[in-house]
């Protein structure tokens, strides 16, 4: 009897301490106690909290990396056709440009009539200056059609193909193209050359030339039409002793960078040989 | 059955040498990929065929230039004589081979066009011809031949089913 009314005052006792002590802790008496033990208790879980969330995300990483891994591979894979994408478009947009310029110069001289055709490789020795386009007889093409582009001629075909053909460019050493100076009103001789520059020759002593001429060709010999741009005269070279001028010419056509060219087709080169005297014995 | 693989290689080097070696230049001159091949493989010690691929890329070659047309054929068929001839006294030393052998092809080549060309009238300058094209064009060959004779080398062991010791 005694013993359980002693554990009863003990427990009463305790109770009441334990009231008092939250009664004035509620009434504010404790507070810098309580605020230096919540600073602590705030400080400690920080720290268990910092240390649980790296180790958790330690241990959760692996999984993380390869979903990440997988998304970036999947943009990187979205990056790189965008990328593809792009360059396809902008040569899209280039090839337009070029044809688009080639409309505009078939337009703007409709006497001829063009086929156009893309330039798809060159002449395999580098002592030659051909090209090989994707169209041939079976286009319609024909061996000594003129080939120009918006800029100007280029050269003529020299070999046929069903669906290709061979162009011999201005620019070749064995080419030689009757021309005329447009304000000179003169005829000359427009040869290429192993390095790809184009000379005027033959053009007569007694004829004032400028430097700036444009030289257009002159349909003599049956090889080309007449008043096709060629380009512009510089770099004159008149010597007394000499009896013709000479001089360059600048093409305003990047004989390096032919993509799209247009083949004159209803031209018809004559044939002059059967003409030519012969020698006689 | 093998051999036949010489028929679409071989076009192939056409094609990336009209398509792309030749929009490359140094200066006026460019590769010749296919004397370069051709010199590779004749070298090989076990390659029996390597006056098939002569002709046969020579004929290609003369075919699509405005040379000729036995102008490549003469030099390729001069190349590979050279090969043979080379395979059984230098074969210790493939590089030094393949470089005197691409060099000495070149130089053939280039000399025949220009002959060649002089001669059917074209007024080809020949100190322009010889600075602008022949030497830039042989400095390109000569690198080229480095990396193509162990090429070769593993098209011959496949074809022949040779063992390769080198």
């Amino acid at each position: 009897m005694k013993s359980s009314f002693s554990r009863s005052l003990q427990t009463t006792i305790i109770f009441l301490v334990v009231g008092g002590i939250l009664a004035l802790a509620l009434g504010g008496y404790f507070s810098p106690t309580s605020d230096v033990l919540g600073t602590s208790l705030i400080s400690a879980q920080t720290w268990v909290s910092n240390r649980f969330l790296t180790i958790r995300d330690f241990f959760n990483a692996p999984s993380d990396i390869v979903s990440l891994q997988q998304r970036n591979g999947q943009l990187e894979a979205e990056v790189s056709g965008l990328q593809t994408q792009v360059i396809q478009l902008q040569q899209q947009l280039t090839d337009t440009q070029v044809l688009a310029a080639l409309v505009d110069f078939s337009q703007t001289n409709p006497e001829s009539i063009y086929k156009a055709a893309s330039v798809i490789g060159r002449d395999p020795s580098p002592f030659l200056h051909y090209i090989i386009i994707n169209s041939g007889s079976s286009d319609g093409l024909r061996r000594g059609m003129p080939v120009v582009t918006n800029q100007g001629l280029i050269g003529r075909i020299d070999a046929v193909v069903a669906n290709a053909a061979r162009v011999q460019l201005i620019t070749d050493p064995a080419s030689a193209v009757n021309v005329r100076l447009q304000n000179a009103d003169t005829d000359a001789v427009l040869v290429g050359s192993t390095t790809g520059d184009l000379n005027l020759e033959m053009i007569s002593q007694d004829v004032d030339v400028q430097e700036g001429d444009v030289v257009l060709t002159s349909g003599l010999g049956g090889n080309y039409p007449p008043d096709l741009l060629v380009g512009q005269l510089f770099n004159l070279r008149t010597r007394d002793y000499e009896l013709f001028q000479q001089a360059s010419v600048q093409s305003a056509v990047d004989f390096s960078r032919l993509e799209i060219v247009l083949v004159i087709m209803n031209f018809n080169p004559i044939d002059i040989a059967p003409l030519t005297p012969e020698e006689i014995p | 059955m093998k051999e036949l693989i010489a028929i679409p290689l071989l076009a192939l080097i056409l094609i990336l040498q009209t398509a792309i070696i030749s929009n490359t230049p140094l200066l006026g001159g460019y590769a010749d990929l296919m004397l370069v091949a051709l010199s590779a493989w004749a070298l090989q010690d076990d390659v029996e065929t390597s006056w098939h691929w002569a002709i046969f890329g020579g004929i290609l070659v003369g075919w699509v230039s405005a040379l000729p047309w036995y102008i490549p054929l003469i030099g390729y068929l001069f190349t590979v004589v050279l090969a043979r001839f080379m395979v059984k006294r230098i074969w210790q030393a493939p590089i030094l081979a393949i470089f005197v052998l691409v060099f000495l092809g070149t130089l053939t080549t280039h000399f025949l066009s220009i002959a060649v060309l002089r001669l059917s009238g074209s007024p080809l300058s020949i100190a322009d011809a010889l600075s602008t094209v022949t030497l830039p064009s042989l400095f390109i060959n000569l690198f080229l031949a480095l990396p193509a004779y162990p090429i070769f080398r593993d098209l011959a062991v496949w074809v022949y089913d040779i063992e390769d010791v080198q």
